[in-house]
Order: structure tokens, then C-alpha cells, then sequence
């Protein structure tokens, strides 16, 4: 099958559901002429994306529990992203917060609620009334499942729009004509057959890649595979070496403790039972930024505060629950309380949840505008008919770090921007370009890897990919541990051209898409490591024990990074710092 | 400890196999994590699905110990009592199967569009959001919770019997929208839950209740929906 289309979608997350919408509400209204063709392409089958792992919910700034206002909202934003967020983005982003919870809420989303009936909303780290004075009621949310609602809603209104939908066919590569994009071809899991999927419009909304680290909250899904193959064709991606580890992953496993907690009052203590947060963060405490309450917590078990209490990485710190309350915490926090159940054995109605932090989201990616079209260069072109949004976009809004909830509203307003960008521009825009056999060099890749010669062994090397980046690129870097990253990710892409799949099968053939998956990681992990190698600086998530001061004078600027064969080059672009000049970060 | 899991393995040509893998686990690890090991080190071929891990995207729900449930969310001890257990791993039922654990869910989710699993809204939206009081949330919120893992289907006996039959899930999701107070409720979707096939085909086994790896109540949803459809 080859298929020839308007706009396609590549991604059923957040991001790519809302974008299809706007591309469908298009269709629909453009009356007489003939409606744009829309498709989504996802490797997953429907509602399993990763947006339903989200939980705590997401920041508008409505007031309805007191008072708050988008300018807020906004200034939160640019501050807990360090500086380095662009400001006109981030504006945009608090304003548009507020139509887009209405929105969800018009389309059946299903909020919880005040006693008034009005949307409740609670408190999330860094979200402050009047630019920085106390935490905020901002947080809109559907007790600890907010991600699942969104993703639900948006997939129930894609099937009342008839949206068409292409299940569990992988993104392999991306059609590039200069700067005019032609399509994807794409493998599909039943058939291991590749297919070229002609499109005026191209939008990625592939997620997130904390797949790179050990321990992280994300899917094994989340594999980046829309930036990995546009930085294979040239495609520069920004900010790459700002990832953010959430303080509060499950003890030894990653799995996310919404940050909710924390919100609804949970306390961060170590061994000596002192709530250490206060003498970090002395007003916002345990509601300070991610980046910030992860590096307190690496400092406490560094210095031998840990539970364990041996300073060694694997220690943990307690985030305690009980005083909340078991209606509480079953109420308003049930699906945190069942996983600190399932897989501790401990009742946060009784006991604290052992808590370290894992890796969570990145900040970078695919550079765009504030239209999701993709940026290709550090004067600001863009290209044509190429587009991203969501976790694998970088427009900035999140700048060094990313506030809680701030996800969720960054899906829902870009990823609608850019499917109605994207559904204007088809309008316009001649067929797509037709290049000869764009499937040839994937298929070449996709017949080596499955000739049944025998290879390096995958698993080894995932390993060592994932114990490198959490070391060598984790919360702390330095510039000796970087360099080591860096190099290492060189030889284990080296290595992964020797690598074969057992499974010769074209059939649903897992390891096979697991094999590329891991290619797409291996780049973005050495994009990382490069990236963060050569800014010589701490700002936000990104913290240099060798460089620990923020250098505006010569960083604040958003970096591009190219892959070209086994080198990185970098550029950069300015920072939109037109609202609010740049102060330190202190909370 | 040392287990073993006996997977039932097919190519999707209606011929299977029962395949043991022995390991050592943690008793804490996942039955995932066990089968991401067998995966990794004694068999590439070995498929099924998986994603979120923590049992929030339903991928991969099987049966295991001949019970539905989700592969991330059920741990080796829950399943394996002593040293040398086997544990049995087999495709959900009611479904086709494509290869090893992986089934075809496109009949399930034909089931989950056809109850128009989506607002009807009751009338049109104001500029702000339409008010719902807590107590009309709470009226259907034990069916949001659904994941649509398809464990209740494979559970369900009327589906021995019954092919035609909606299903738990697509009841349930009917559920979260009959009973939103922001919502048309029954009108839109009345013939095809009012069918011997739709709501009425449920005979109260409970067993989709006792799989639910959310813990919806699942036939006390139906049951709720078969009041509402009396005159």
C-alpha cells in the first residue's frame, strides 16, 4: 500500500490527536471543494501512547478556586525554564491554556470538580501567584489520571470526526526535497513490508526518548523516533542536552509519583526525617522546580542522607503521604497510592513512598515556531510542509526545565496550532514532491538486519547506552564524564550496524522494530551527550559541577545540533527575552 | 527465585505450542520484565505487546496463570508460590491470534467505536465550562478508569456463546457517557445497547468484574445500564 495524502500525523499522542482534530474541523468546513485527506500514523495500537501515563494535570490559569492570571502563568513558565524559554511562546502558551481546558472540557473531558460545579484545580511546583510569591491553585486535573482522560477524549472526538488511522506502522524515515518535505515511509508490524506514505503535510508528534537513561517514567515506546530520523536527514534539533528528571520516580523502577502529591501537600524527607527542601527552596519548599528538588535530592544522598545512607546513587529519599489522609490519597490520588501498592507493598495511606529521581522529558527536540513548523536553520527558516509538536518539538516554552503540567498544555495548544497551520497550508501547497524510491536506503538497513547472520548482541548494547547516559549525562555532568559519553555513544553506533535481529520473520516481527528503535535512541543519545558537553554552564535541568554558575553573557541562547555522520555541529539561535529580563533563579 | 514460563507460542495459523523458559527473577520483578528477559537473552522471536509498563496503556494484557491481567502490573510472587513454579503465559481469548501473546484487537475496538464512545453534548457549550457538580461526576467515574486492555473480553463466557455480543468494555465505555450528566445519555445510543446483543446479553457472570486490572465495577455498570433502558 502507498498512500497519497494532505496532511499526515505521525504519532497518537496528545500532540498528534489534537492536531488531526483542527486537520478534520478543516475538512469538514471547507465547503465545495474537496477535503483535505488526514491521517494518523501511530506504532502503537489506539490510546496506548504515552499521554495516558500523565497524571497530575495540567496549568490554566482559570481562578476558579483563587485568584490567577495567564501573565502568571507565563512568567512561572520563563522562570522555572531558567531564561532560556522564549518569552512570546510562553505568553501565548498561558493565554491559550485557558480556551484549550475549555475546549477539552466541550469535548467531554472529565475534570474534577469544586463544589460549585466549576473545574477544581491544585497546586503543582513552580506555578506561583504573582510572579513567585506563593504556590497556586493552577493544576486542572481529573484526580491522578489527567494525561488518560486527555488522550481518551481527544481519540473518542477523533472517531466522531471519522479521523483515519493507520495502527502500528513505525516512522523508518522522513521524504526531503531540500527544504520541502515529501512524506514518510513507514514499516509496518503485520507485514514487515515498508511503505511510502506521499504527503503534502508532514507533522511529527512522536514523544519523548527517556529510553536513552536506565531509570525513567517513560514507555518503552518512547524511543524518539521523529527526531532521530529528521536529524538523519539533516534536520538540526535544539536544546538537546536539557532533559529533565522528575524528583519522583518509584524507588529502583522509575514509575512515576506525580508531582500532585507534593501539591496536595506530600513532604520530601531524608534518613534524619528533616524536610530538606526548606533549606533549598525556602519559599516554594517542596514545590519548587523538578530540576531543582532532583538535584537536592542527589546532594542528600550524596552526603550520606540517603535512607541507605551509604551515598551511593541508588539511595532514596521518603516522600510522606499519610497525613494527607486516605480519602485523599484514594480519592484524588488513587492510581499513585495502587502503583506505591502493586510493585512497594507499601500503603501511602500508611507509610512514605521510597522515592529517587528518574528520567522524565525533554525539553529539546525538533526546533519550530510558534506554528509548528520545523525551524532549519539558526537564522529561523523553516521548512515547508514539515511539522512537530508536542514532547519531540522544541518551540521553547520549556526552556531549561519544564514545569509540571506545562506538557499537557504545550499538546494541547501547539499540537492544535500546528494542525491548523498544517490544514491552511495544504490548501495552498502543490503535491507533494515525488522522489524515486525513498524507501531504498531503509530497505537496505531493514534487509541487514534481518539476513540471520548472527551479530553483536542488542540488549548488551541498549545496556550499556542506558547506564552510560544516566552516569555520564544524568543530573550532575561534568565535562570528563561528558567527554566519556560522548565517545562511547560514537562506538556503540559503531556497533550497532553489526548488530542482527534472530527473528527473520516479516511477520510481526518486535525485534526487528525494537533494533531500530534502539538506532534512533543511540543518535539522540550521542546528540545529548554532545550538546551537553559544549555548554559550559548550569541553567535549569542542565547542572555542570565544573561550570556551576549561569553564564548569560555567553549562553543564553538556544543551541542547534547536527548530526552529520559521526560528528555533531552545532549552532544557535537567540532567546525571545522581550517581556522579562533575565534574574536569578531563586525561589 | 527460579521459575518457569510456559508460553503458549503460535505463528497466528491456528496451530500452538506450549514453549518453557526457565530463569532466575527477582520475586518483585514483573512478569513484563521476565518476558523482556526471555526476549533479550533465550528468544528474539518471542512477541507481544507492551508500552507504559506500569499498567496504565493496557499493551499488554494476557492470561497469566490462566487469569487475565496485565503482564507490568502482575509480579512473579503473585503468580509463582514456590522455587521452580511454572507460570503459564497465553494469548487473551475471543480474539485471533497474530503471533505468540499478540492477538488481534480489531473486533474489540469495532465494539468500542459502535456505542459512539465520545460527548453528545446535552446543549451547546457556554465560553467557560459547563458546570457539573461533584456528586454528578462521581456518577461515572468508576467507568473512566478504563484502559480498554481487553481482559474483560477475553473473560467474558457469553462470548463462548454469544459472538455477536458488545462486550464489558464498549459497555462501560456506553456507561461513562449515559451516565455523564453533560450528555444526550440513552437517545444516541439506545439501539445498540437496547439489543439481546448489547446490554441484555451480560448474564451477570461477574468475571470481567474479577479480571479488571482497574478495578472497574464492571458489571454493576451494565447492570446500571439495563435499568436505565427500561421503560
Amino acid at each position: 500500500m502507498s498512500g497519497e495524502f494532505d496532511a499526515l500525523i505521525v504519532g497518537a499522542g496528545g500532540a498528534g490527536l489534537y492536531a488531526a482534530l483542527e486537520a478534520s474541523d478543516a475538512a469538514r468546513q471547507a465547503a465545495g471543494g474537496r477535503p483535505p485527506r488526514t491521517a494518523v500514523l501511530s506504532k502503537l495500537l489506539p490510546m496506548r501512547s504515552h499521554t495516558g501515563a500523565a497524571q497530575g494535570g495540567i496549568g490554566a490559569a482559570l481562578g476558579n478556586v483563587e485568584e490567577d492570571r495567564p501573565e502568571w502563568h507565563a512568567f512561572d513558565t520563563v522562570k522555572g525554564g531558567d531564561y532560556l524559554v522564549d518569552q512570546g511562546a510562553a505568553a501565548l502558551l498561558a493565554e491559550d491554556a485557558v480556551r484549550a481546558v475549555y475546549d477539552l472540557e466541550h469535548r467531554g473531558l472529565a475534570f474534577s470538580r469544586t463544589d460549585s460545579g466549576r473545574i477544581d484545580q491544585r497546586r503543582f511546583g513552580g506555578h506561583t501567584r504573582n510572579f513567585g510569591e506563593a504556590p497556586v491553585k493552577r493544576s486542572c486535573y481529573a484526580a491522578d489520571r489527567t494525561g488518560h482522560q486527555i488522550l481518551q477524549t481527544l481519540y473518542q472526538q477523533c472517531i466522531k470526526n471519522g479521523v483515519e488511522f493507520f495502527d502500528e506502522w513505525s516512522v523508518v524515515d522522513v521524504i526531503l526535497e531540500g527544504r520541502r518535505c515529501g512524506g514518510v515511509v513507514a514499516l509496518q508490524l503485520a507485514t514487515g513490508e515498508l511503505h511510502v506514505f506521499r504527503a503534502r503535510a508532514v507533522l511529527f508528534a512522536t514523544g519523548g526518548f527517556g529510553r536513552m537513561f536506565r531509570v525513567t517514567s517513560n514507555a518503552h515506546a518512547n524511543t524518539g523516533d521523529g527526531p532521530a530520523v529528521l536529524a538523519r536527514r539533516g534536520v538540526p534539533l535544539q536544546d538537546m542536552e536539557f532533559y529533565q528528571f522528575h524528583p519522583t520516580g518509584i524507588r529502583g523502577l522509575g514509575i512515576l509519583i506525580t508531582e500532585a502529591v507534593r501539591g496536595e501537600g506530600g513532604i520530601l524527607r531524608n534518613r534524619q526525617g528533616e524536610r530538606f527542601m526548606e533549606r533549598y527552596a525556602p519559599t516554594l519548599r517542596d514545590l519548587a522546580p523538578r530540576d531543582m528538588i532532583a538535584r537536592a535530592i542527589v546532594s542528600e544522598i550524596k552526603s550520606g542522607n540517603g535512607m541507605r545512607g551509604d551515598g551511593a546513587i541508588d539511595d532514596w529519599v521518603l516522600l510522606e503521604t499519610a497525613h494527607l489522609g486516605r480519602d485523599v490519597l484514594e480519592k484524588k490520588l488513587p492510581d499513585i497510592t495502587g502503583f506505591s501498592r502493586t510493585y512497594l507493598g507499601v500503603d501511602p495511606v500508611q507509610a512514605p513512598i521510597p522515592v529517587q529521581p528518574t528520567a522524565h522529558y525533554a525539553m529539546g527536540g525538533i526546533p519550530t515556531d510558534m506554528d509548528g513548523r520545523v525551524v532549519a536553520d539558526a537564522a529561523g527558516g523553516t521548512y515547508e510542509g514539515l511539522y512537530a509538536a508536542g514532547e519531540c518539538a522544541c518551540v521553547s516554552v520549556h526552556g531549561a526545565n519544564r514545569l509540571g503540567t506545562n506538557s499537557l498544555v504545550d499538546l494541547v495548544v501547539f499540537g492544535r496550532r500546528a494542525g491548523r497551520h498544517m490544514a491552511r497550508y495544504v490548501e495552498g501547497a502543490g503535491p507533494a514532491p515525488a522522489a524515486s524510491e525513498p524507501e531504498g536506503q531503509i530497505r537496505s538497513t531493514v534487509e541487514r538486519l534481518r539476513d540471520g547472520a548472527r551479530g553483536a548482541n542488542a540488549a548488551a548494547l541498549r545496556s550499556e547506552m542506558e547506564s552510560t547516559m544516566m552516569e555520564g549525562v544524568g543530573i550532575f555532568r561534568n565535562e570528563q564524564d561528558l567527554a566519556r559519553a560522548e565517545q562511547r555513544m560514537g562506538e556503540l553506533r559503531g556497533r550497532w550496524h553489526e548488530v542482527r535481529a534472530r527473528d527473520t520473520s516479516w511477520r510481526f516481527n518486535t525485534e526487528l522494530v525494537g533494533l531500530l528503535e534502539l538506532r534512533n535512541l543511540l543518535d539522540l543519545s550521542l546528540l545529548t551527550a554532545a550538546a551537553a558537553r559544549r555548554r559550559t554552564e548550569s541553567r535549569g535541568a542542565h547542572a555542570r559541577d565544573d561550570f556551576p554558575r549561569r553564564d548569560d553573557t555567553r549562553w543564553l541562547q538556544h543551541s542547534l545540533a547536527w548530526l552529520h555522520d559521526g560528528a555533531v555541529a552545532f549552532d544557535s539561535r537567540p532567546v525571545d527575552i522581550s517581556t522579562w529580563a533575565p534574574k536569578p533563579r531563586v525561589y | 527465585m527460579k521459575i518457569i514460563l510456559r508460553i503458549t507460542r503460535s505463528e497466528g495459523d491456528g496451530v500452538s505450542r506450549d514453549a518453557d523458559y526457565a530463569l532466575e527473577v527477582d520475586p518483585t520483578a514483573s512478569i513484563l520484565d521476565a518476558l523482556l528477559r526471555v526476549k533479550d537473552e533465550q528468544d528474539g522471536t518471542l512477541s507481544f505487546r507492551r508500552s507504559c509498563g506500569h499498567g496504565v496503556c493496557g499493551s499488554d494484557a494476557m492470561r497469566i496463570a490462566g487469569v487475565e491481567r496485565l503482564a507490568c502490573k502482575t509480579l512473579v510472587r503473585d503468580v509463582a508460590a514456590a522455587e521452580n513454579a511454572v507460570v503459564t503465559v497465553a494469548p487473551l481469548a475471543h480474539l485471533p491470534v497474530q503471533r505468540d501473546l499478540m492477538v488481534d484487537q480489531g473486533r474489540f475496538f469495532e465494539r468500542y467505536r459502535s456505542v459512539s464512545p465520545f460527548l453528545v453534548a446535552r446543549a451547546p457549550a457556554g465560553p467557560a465550562e459547563t458546570e457539573q457538580t461533584p456528586k454528578e461526576r462521581a456518577a461515572f467515574d468508576d467507568a473512566t478508569s478504563c484502559i480498554l486492555c481487553a481482559s474483560c473480553w477475553s473473560a467474558c463466557p457469553v462470548l463462548d456463546q454469544d459472538a455477536a455480543y458488545l462486550g464489558p468494555a464498549a459497555l462501560v465505555s456506553a456507561a461513562r457517557f449515559v451516565f455523564d450528566s453533560r450528555d444526550a445519555g440513552l437517545p444516541p445510543r439506545r439501539a445498540v445497547l437496547d439489543d439481546p446483543h448489547g446490554a441484555w446479553g451480560c448474564e451477570n457472570h461477574f468475571t470481567c468484574t474479577r479480571v479488571c486490572p482497574r478495578e472497574i465495577k464492571v458489571t454493576k455498570n451494565i447492570n446500571a445500564l439495563k435499568r436505565a433502558l427500561k421503560p
